[in-house]
């Protein structure tokens, strides 16, 4: 309770820096528009039809992302980290996919998905998908064997033993690395929203709002809302890791 | 109580008792890079109802030799038999205690999904999996422990979950791998008469491999003392402390320091060739007892399942 004090106090002494910055003239307000002027803007968007779809476009597809995230890479990370013959066989490629930049796919995939969220939903995917995937190989590999072996000794078929011995060891790390991927799969779809703003979203609608009628004052109050959106993510995520996965300090990297 | 028992314990109900367990020229090697031979040629049988205590020196294949019996390892040579059926596959009716309470419990279960969980695999329906798991944690003492997490218990009460865990399947042979070796010395005690107490109660045949001397003689009915890798059987020595165990009591008795101090000798002799002058502290009441007495004691107390093993002439012999 008083840390959360403390945070609120921090973001409110950050609010009133901005606030003085943007009154001194030191910048127009127009290129710069001090929070009261942004907050005020942001709560009439909440109020306009259009915007909301803009944001229901970025959350849906943020979600499905996310979904599709978790379905490729948890199963995917549970068989690599299981049998080492195959992540050994896969290490070069996925040495070699991870660090090409999901940004530079980006004239690929708008060209093939024509302007569908398909496309944005793709990148996302394959930004995210890595740490998830990484996160769920290294922790199956650290699965103690004495764990399996225990179940061994109690006649569960090797089935039983991956649904549950090796997923639930997996499921704190699993959480950490969809935290990970949460934020990447945001900072993604919004890019490729800005690059190409015919699929909609809260990305569009920043990048419409700044190149046409330059109201920075919109610009911001979109950006303010992805910022609030990811950080009610993570810290609904960690909540939820807090509570539920009460064995095991949150796994892997946070 | 007896009600809930598995079936395959009442065979050991009849006149004479039967062997449980019958492990003859048991080997095995592991394979790979370095080669190691960690058990060669090991034969002993466990009758029904009887506490055997397997003690050796450390890294000597005592737990090598457990997960053969278990069948958790393919033993690379010998025949493990269980009621007289060779064993393929984790038998139904045995369980495994390991050492390692912490890597062997399931941290994202409570204490009652620990001990239900070997029973999920068989086909208990699920009130009597509840009662059995409630009946099993009263045996160790850890009744309205059932919603608590391993991670919430001390290593003590985490390694009484684990011999709940084990006794929940009703098994009729219970092996033990140094289960009391990750506990400080009071907690220690106290398992050791927790364990002696379920068995008098429950009738379980066990099998327990330590490498604590004193440990082996205050539980066993019978000490088996393997020697240094390769093990191999050095000695089968009878317990004569009866069934009544008092953890101050009979670590005093003159039975017990001479047994122990006979195993000691031989662990340290790497199989009975001790040195004349390493008497030690052991060696208190034995006095000037030479390795000649402790010898014939040997041959006197078991002579037909006393086994030397020199090679595999010394085992044909004894065959």
């Amino acid at each position: 309770m008083r840390n959360a004090v403390r945070a609120l106090i921090g973001v409110a002494v950050f609010l009133v820096l901005c606030e003085i910055v943007g009154r001194s003239g030191l910048a127009p307000q127009r290129y710069l528009p001090p929070p009261s002027i942004v907050l005020t803007e942001l709560a009439e968007l909440l109020g306009e039809r259009d915007f909301l779809l803009d944001v229901v476009a970025t959350v849906l597809a943020w979600l499905i992302a996310l979904g599709i995230c978790a379905l490729v890479a948890v199963p995917a990370g549970l068989l690599l980290g299981s049998v080492p013959l195959l992540r050994t066989a896969t290490t070069s490629l996925i040495e070699f996919l991870r660090p090409v930049p999901s940004v530079a796919l980006i004239p690929l995939v708008v060209v093939v998905s024509a302007g569908s969220p398909s496309g944005k939903i793709f990148l996302a995917c394959y930004a995210a998908v890595w740490p998830l995937l990484f996160n769920t190989i290294y922790s199956t590999g650290q699965l103690d064997e004495q764990l399996l072996e225990s179940a061994r000794a109690f006649r569960i078929s090797r089935v039983q033993r991956i649904l549950r011995i090796k997923l639930p060891h997996v499921v704190p790390f699993v959480f950490t690395g969809l935290r990970l991927a949460a934020s990447t799969a945001l900072i993604v779809l919004i890019s490729v929203e800005m690059l190409n703003p015919g699929s909609g979203g809260i990305g569009s609608f920043i990048y419409v709002a700044g190149s046409g009628a330059g109201r920075m004052d919109q610009v911001l109050a979109g950006t303010l809302l992805a910022g609030v959106l990811g950080y009610l993510v993570n810290a609904g995520m960690s909540g939820a890791q807090r509570k539920w996965i009460t064995w095991a300090p949150s796994g892997g990297t946070t | 109580m007896t009600g809930t028992r598995n079936e395959p314990t009442t065979d050991g109900s009849g006149g004479t008792v039967p062997s449980m367990l019958e492990v003859s020229d048991l080997e095995h090697t592991y394979t790979g890079q370095q080669e190691h031979t960690a058990i060669g040629g090991v034969t002993f049988d466990v009758r029904a109802g009887q506490l055997t205590c397997i003690v050796g020196p450390s890294g000597c294949g005592k737990s090598t030799l457990l997960r053969c019996l278990a069948s958790l390892i393919r033993p690379s040579g010998g025949e493990v038999r269980m009621h007289g059926e060779p064993v393929r596959g984790v038998p139904e009716d045995l369980a495994v205690v390991f050492q390692d309470y912490g890597r062997s419990l399931f941290p994202w279960m409570s204490v009652r999904g620990n001990v239900e969980f070997p029973l999920r695999s068989g086909n208990v329906p699920k009130e009597r999996r509840r009662e059995r798991v409630r009946q099993t944690l009263e045996w160790v003492g850890l009744s309205g422990a059932e919603r608590k997490y391993p991670w919430q218990l001390s290593g003590g009460m985490q390694q009484r979950v684990a011999i709940a865990r084990a006794l929940a399947c009703r098994p009729a042979l219970l092996l033990m791998d140094e289960p009391f070796a990750s506990v400080d010395a009071q907690t220690r005690f106290e398992l050791e008469d927790l364990l002696l107490r379920v068995r008098a109660e429950q009738d379980t045949t066990i099998l327990l491999v330590t490498h604590d001397i004193d440990e082996s003689v205050y539980l066993g009915d019978r000490v088996l003392v393997l020697s240094e890798t390769p093990a191999t059987v050095v000695a089968d020595l009878p317990v004569d402390l009866g069934n009544e165990r008092d953890q101050i009591g009979t670590r005093e008795s003159e039975t017990f320091v001479h047994l122990r101090g006979e195993i000691a000798r031989m662990l340290r002799g790497g199989g009975g060739h001790e040195r004349p002058g390493g008497t030690g502290t052991t060696a208190r009441d034995t006095g000037s007892e030479t390795e000649s007495t402790s010898e014939d004691e040997r041959a006197d107390a078991e002579p037909e399942s006393l086994q030397v093993e020199q090679g595999s002439p010394a085992r044909e012999a004894a065959e």
